[in-house]
């Protein structure tokens, strides 16, 4: 195994693309150097992108927030401009691993995992999140929700790797929230989880919503029923019950360690009511 | 002995170092990674172990060919069960212990050692295993304890033929030992019964969870010595067990305990040690194995997972008419007896005319089990306590009164046969009764659940050396590992019997070849049976001091007594002499006759069996099935508690192990057979923000049979919490609980029925 | 083969060679001599191995070794000063927040970690803070206790 650590962006896509082997990205290492000891993976080269200039670094501008790709997640609840404009998203990168793991962990290796259950990904995705993918031919930019396919898998290409996740900025009268479902307090995988985002108008009314599940199928799933249910309301006890029911209709779960498909599909539901009244209070609703 | 040492009114003298808070003698070694644990050591030229493992639950293996393995550079030695001849001289139990350590023609469980290998670095080692080539045979498998007892289900060794039974079975099967305790006639008492409950229970499988993996670092000379450093509960056992199934002396491996990273039970037999042992014989090279963590789960004894029906009736007044209980628990893949304990405990807390329990033991493929703290009492507890709750709300009667009507108490027959000396049930319950916790206001869906538990506790086989040292200060060499803070508690005992202070006297754990065999820490036995060889060890050694004071004074020993640190004469003739310190009488030594020490061999017979009572309260979220202690209180009696922070500890530690197995622990198999959560990500030890401070009350009720009172108190805060947790949640829920982890989706599940 | 690595462990400039693929742990263990840092899963699940890297708490077992160049790690080995405990190391022993004491050393890392950045942290501060941190002897009970006794005497 080679290991580099190039200074460039351009420099470690060519170390990617030239690379005959089985490449990996390094950032906090939290996924990849698991999956190695395990000896799931054993990697011909690793490309540690951390000495990359802006990698470790949090913008702000008018346009949102630029989250390189190798801030660790307990940077973003340092942030306070960024907690206070994404606490869904923060709160839902801080609910990774320990306090240890918080410390490496990034939102960009998060994502690239391509674990259904991870937990920064639904709460990006409810915000509306984009990220910056870098190749030696080139960058492009996708929505957070075309990145990951399938369970461990990704649309990024051989020699590309996400340099950035941008995060627009806060609109008036929103707020985002994330909950998951886990049987201890702490140091669990989510067993079901849920982020929603709402915009309201003046008078507390929905305008407008995202809601997404994670666990409950082999990639987040964007629920547009479910932001239909509560679009127009005011989060009254109808409109979360219509909502609860199309997020339990929209899982599409498996039986495994963690959970049932029984118990998944019902504490959907539950947790897409919690996260939005939460995510409705933060954007000023009042019920 | 003296026989004063024996006198219970002792107990009453006033202590001047016991029930003190002392700082431990390892303590500065542990909180500055001074301290060496099994896997913290090195030797010269030392290769690394690695073990191939069986990914099958049950697989015939026709054949392993190690030659490409062998042939790689760095490799030096590989071994398979062909290393391993038979030494074990017709001993059953010896077989099994080393068949499990190295597959024999079968792997019987999903990580079955079936190889090892011994390389230059684990780089070389990882590649050689992937190198052995294994040819298996899969067979049909089994896991659950109901349907391995099955007629029709894989029968995993055709020499097993039920043992217990008053004719022997014409086949061979699964059920490995049949058992039967108890009194009186059950039929007559459920006749008189005005309530009869009867109740089905089942509890998962749960693993003791230590932080440290197993780790060995073996060295065998080409002369047949050896040593060897690892992480046990009973270096000495240890000993044993490896000279015999590896044909060595014993007298010649030398084993030195490491301090230990928890072991609960899970490190009171031998698993790769042997195997470290014989890559070294072979390699001709000190070897050193380290378990990984996902080998500690799949590949070393986990507890029984158990399925229980139980039966109770009562009258209105609360008399407990008759109970009865039958209790089938899972050894793993070979023969055990913990259903045999599980029925010896059941109904170990009450005084009962009329109750019968019956066990059966069963083998299926899964690891072979080992103890875990008062191993097999917690399942049992959870199901009679669960059963007693419902019986007494059934007749009106508050559950806590219901409980003390029928306590048992000194001169009640027990359950499983002796009759109890001075007990502490009945104090448990009454201060329990008593405590603030169970006064305290629930808030919303919340449920507060109590139970009681019991334990035998256990003495066995110790002997301690005392010495003084030139200088005046004393060293005890003890051969009990110290897995709680013994060595401090045992220095406590010598200072308090010699009279002088802590801080003169030092225990350590001596090697197998500086003391007599010692039995393990296990059954509670570590500070109740090494305090007491311990303190019969001072008293000799108190011996020696008023002999060799009488020979400086030239007077006879009988005109010289032993207080407060000091050789005093007494009579009308010398009772002007100045008193000889330990100091000045050490310091003479050497004119007197020598080095001053005094030695202690015994079984420490009696350990006192031990009770408690639990409160526990839990907040269950009625949407999701998670539940979370809100609060929760353990009481015991210690019979006297030498240091109340390591009691404390042991109260603490065990209540949370029994919250864990009773919330989220437990393992998981696959249709394959094969352990699914292997790791500490899906095997859910409580972290620290899932408990609450967790009070402690402790109860003194002297053990007659210990020069001090104390009883062994390691185990028992583990018996009540399945069932005091399990009841609370009944409590918040309305829906009894029945089946352990209560995990959420089995407790949402639950309520679903309620619902219906 | 092996990288080369210059860092700094509990204020000594360290050098040393290892494979690309080895974990900080191993380096601090096998290399270093250092092993106050336990593996108890290699997965990150126990925080055993914790150590503080370049001021952030981290589990060791998830670090390269071939990471560390220019960076700086603090070790349990570093946290007395001289013979002069931490007001944490001394808690631990006084309040008998050990038992077995192998996730002793990964605790007090933790555990410093928190206090460096939460002087006063209330008890669900301190229980969550710990959280990454598994202990099968003690319940936590006494091991809480120790640290607001250590936080408290080091607010002064």
């Amino acid at each position: 195994m080679r290991y580099e650590m190039p200074t460039t962006a351009k420099a470690a896509a060519g170390l990617l693309a030239k690379e005959k082997g089985r490449a990996f990205v390094l950032a906090g290492g939290t996924d990849l150097l698991v999956k190695m000891k395990a000896g799931v993976v054993e990697p011909d080269l690793i490309v540690d992108i951390k000495a990359i200039k802006g990698m470790k670094d949090i913008k702000k501008s008018a346009g949102g927030f630029v989250i390189g790709a190798a801030v660790p997640c307990v940077a973003l609840s340092e942030n306070a401009a960024l907690t206070k404009a994404w606490p869904g998203v923060v709160e839902a990168a801080n609910l990774i691993g320990s306090k240890q793991v918080q410390g490496r962990c990034t939102m960009s290796g998060n994502l690239c995992n391509a674990s259904p259950a991870a937990d920064s990904v639904p709460a990006l995705i409810a915000a509306g999140a984009k990220v910056s993918i870098i190749s030696a031919k080139g960058s492009r930019k996708v929505a957070v929700e075309d990145v990951t396919t399938g369970v461990g898998r990704t649309s990024l290409k051989k020699g590309e790797f996400v340099t950035a996740i941008e995060l627009p900025a806060k609109k008036p009268k929103s707020g985002d929230a994330y909950l998951r479902f886990i049987p201890r307090t702490e140091m669990d995988i989510a067993v079901v989880s849920c982020a929603v985002n709402v915009s309201l108008d003046a008078k507390g009314m929905i305008t407008k919503a995202r809601v997404v599940l994670g666990a409950v199928a082999i990639t987040a799933l964007l629920v547009k029923d479910a932001a239909s249910a509560i679009v127009g309301t005011k989060l009254d006890d109808a409109a979360k019950a219509k909502l609860a029911a199309a997020c339990s209709a929209a899982c599409k779960p498996i039986d495994d360690k963690r959970g049932t498909v029984e118990f998944r599909t019902e504490v959907a539901g539950v947790l897409a009511r919690r996260a939005a009244e939460i995510a409705y209070a933060r954007a000023g609703g009042k019920q | 002995m003296s026989l004063d040492s024996m006198n219970p009114a002792l107990v009453e003298k006033h202590f001047k170092v016991i029930g003190t808070r002392v700082a431990r003698p390892d303590g500065v070694d542990k909180v500055t990674g001074r301290a060496r644990y099994g896997a913290d050591a090195a030797m010269p030229g030392q290769l690394v172990g690695l073990v191939l493992r069986s990914p099958h639950a049950h697989a015939q293996i026709v054949k392993i060919d190690i030659s490409k393995a062998v042939k790689l550079a760095g490799v030096k030695a590989v071994i398979t069960s062909a290393d391993f001849p038979d030494h074990t001289q017709g001993d059953r139990g010896m077989m099994d212990i080393l068949e499990n350590c190295m597959a024999r023609g079968k792997a019987l469980y999903d990580g079955h050692a079936v190889a090892a290998v011994a390389a230059i670095d684990a780089a070389t080692a990882r590649k050689a295993l992937k190198l052995i080539n294994v040819t298996y045979k899969i067979l049909p498998h089994v896991t659950d304890v109901d349907e391995a007892l099955q007629i029709h289900a894989p029968v995993l060794h055709p020499h097993i033929y039920t043992e217990g039974l008053s004719e022997k079975p014409t086949a061979a099967s699964n059920w490995n030992k049949h058992g039967e305790y108890g009194h009186g006639d059950v039929d007559a008492g459920f006749k008189e019964a005005d309530m009869v409950i009867s109740r089905s229970y089942k509890t998962e499988q749960t693993h003791q969870g230590y932080i440290e993996p197993h780790s060995a670092l073996a060295s065998v000379s080409p002369d047949g010595s050896a040593e060897m450093f690892v992480c046990t509960q009973g270096h000495f056992v240890y000993r044993n067990q490896c000279a015999t199934l590896l044909g060595l002396d014993a007298n010649k491996l030398r084993v030195t305990a490491s301090e230990i990273g928890g072991g609960f039970g899970g490190k009171t037999h031998v698993w790769a040690e042997p195997l470290a042992l014989a890559l070294s014989r072979k390699a001709n090279r000190p070897v050193k194995l380290t378990m990984s963590r996902e080998e500690v789960f799949r590949c070393t004894g986990p507890t029984s997972s158990t399925s229980i029906d139980v039966k109770i009736g009562a009258k209105k007044d609360g008399t407990i008419t008759a109970a009865w209980a039958e209790l089938r628990y899972q050894g793993g893949c070979f023969p055990s007896n913990w259903a045999e304990l599980g029925a010896m405990t059941a109904f170990a807390c009450y005084d009962l005319k009329n109750v019968k329990t019956v066990s059966k033991d069963a083998v299926v493929n899964r690891p072979k089990t080992a103890a875990y703290r008062a191993p097999s009492a917690p399942m049992a507890a959870f199901a009679v306590e669960n059963t007693i709750d419902e019986v007494a709300k059934a007749i009106g009667m508050d559950p806590i009164d219901f409980r003390i009507k029928n306590a048992a108490k000194q001169g009640t027959k027990s359950s499983y046969g002796p009759v109890y000396g001075p007990i502490g049930i009945g104090p448990t319950l009454e201060a329990a009764k008593n405590h603030p916790h169970m006064k305290a206001p629930l808030g919303k869906n919340m449920g507060r659940g109590m139970a009681c538990g019991f334990w035998f506790n256990f003495g066995g086989q110790t002997c301690v050396d005392v010495n003084v040292t030139p200088d005046g200060n004393v060293t005890i060499a003890q051969g009990t590992i110290d897995v709680g803070g013994s060595r401090a508690s045992i220095a406590m005992a010598v200072a308090e019997e010699l009279g002088v202070t802590y801080n003169q006297v030092r225990s350590i754990i001596a090697d197998t070849s500086s003391l007599g065999h010692n039995d393990m820490t296990d059954g509670s036995r570590g500070t109740f049976s090494t305090s007491k060889a311990a303190i019969f060890a001072a008293r000799n050694a108190i011996t020696v001091l008023r002999d060799r004071a009488a020979k400086i004074w030239e007077i006879p020993a009988s005109e010289v007594e032993w207080r407060d640190g000091a050789a005093h004469a007494k009579g009308v003739n010398h009772g002007n002499r100045t008193p000889l310190s330990l100091k000045e009488i050490a310091a003479q030594a050497g004119q007197t006759g020598g080095p001053i020490a005094g030695h202690a061999e015994t079984v420490a017979d009696n350990a006192g069996v031990s009770f408690a009572t639990h409160i526990a309260d839990v907040e269950t979220d009625p949407e999701t099935g998670r539940s979370l202690i809100k609060r929760y209180t353990v009481i015991q009696d210690a019979g006297k508690a030498m240091h109340p922070s390591y009691v404390e500890g042991q109260y603490q530690g065990g209540a949370a192990q029994g919250i864990g197995w009773a919330l989220n622990e437990e393992y998981v198999y696959g249709k394959d057979g094969r352990l699914q959560n292997a790791a500490f990500l899906d095997y859910r030890i409580p972290v620290c923000s899932d408990l609450p401070f967790i009070d402690t009350q402790i109860l003194e009720i002297p053990n007659p049979n210990h020069p001090y009172g104390v009883r062994g108190v390691g185990e028992t805060s583990i018996v009540p919490p399945l069932a005091a947790v399990s009841i609370a949640v009944t409590n918040a829920t309305g829906v009894r609980q029945t089946h352990i982890p209560m995990s959420p989706p089995r407790v949402l599940k639950s309520l679903k029925t309620k619902k219906k | 083969m092996g990288v080369h690595v210059r860092s700094t462990v509990n204020g000594d400039a360290v050098e040393f060679t290892c494979p690309e693929d080895e974990v900080l742990l191993d380096v601090l263990r096998n290399r270093l001599g250092l092993t106050g840092a336990k593996e108890g899963c290699g997965t990150g699940d126990c925080g055993a191995c914790s150590v503080i890297l370049d001021g952030r708490l981290v589990c060791s077992c998830l670090v390269l070794g071939a990471e560390m160049d220019g960076k700086v790690v603090e070790t349990i080995e570093g946290m007395a000063d001289g013979a002069k405990l931490h007001p944490l190391q001394q808690h631990f022993i006084d309040g008998a927040a050990l038992q077995c004491g192998v996730c002793t050393p990964g605790f007090l890392m933790a555990a410093d970690a928190l206090l460096r950045k939460n002087p006063d942290p209330t008890e669900e501060e301190i229980r969550f803070g710990l959280a990454g941190n598994l202990c099968r002897c003690t319940g936590y009970d006494k091991i809480v206790r120790a640290v607001q006794a250590a936080a408290k005497e080091m607010r002064g």
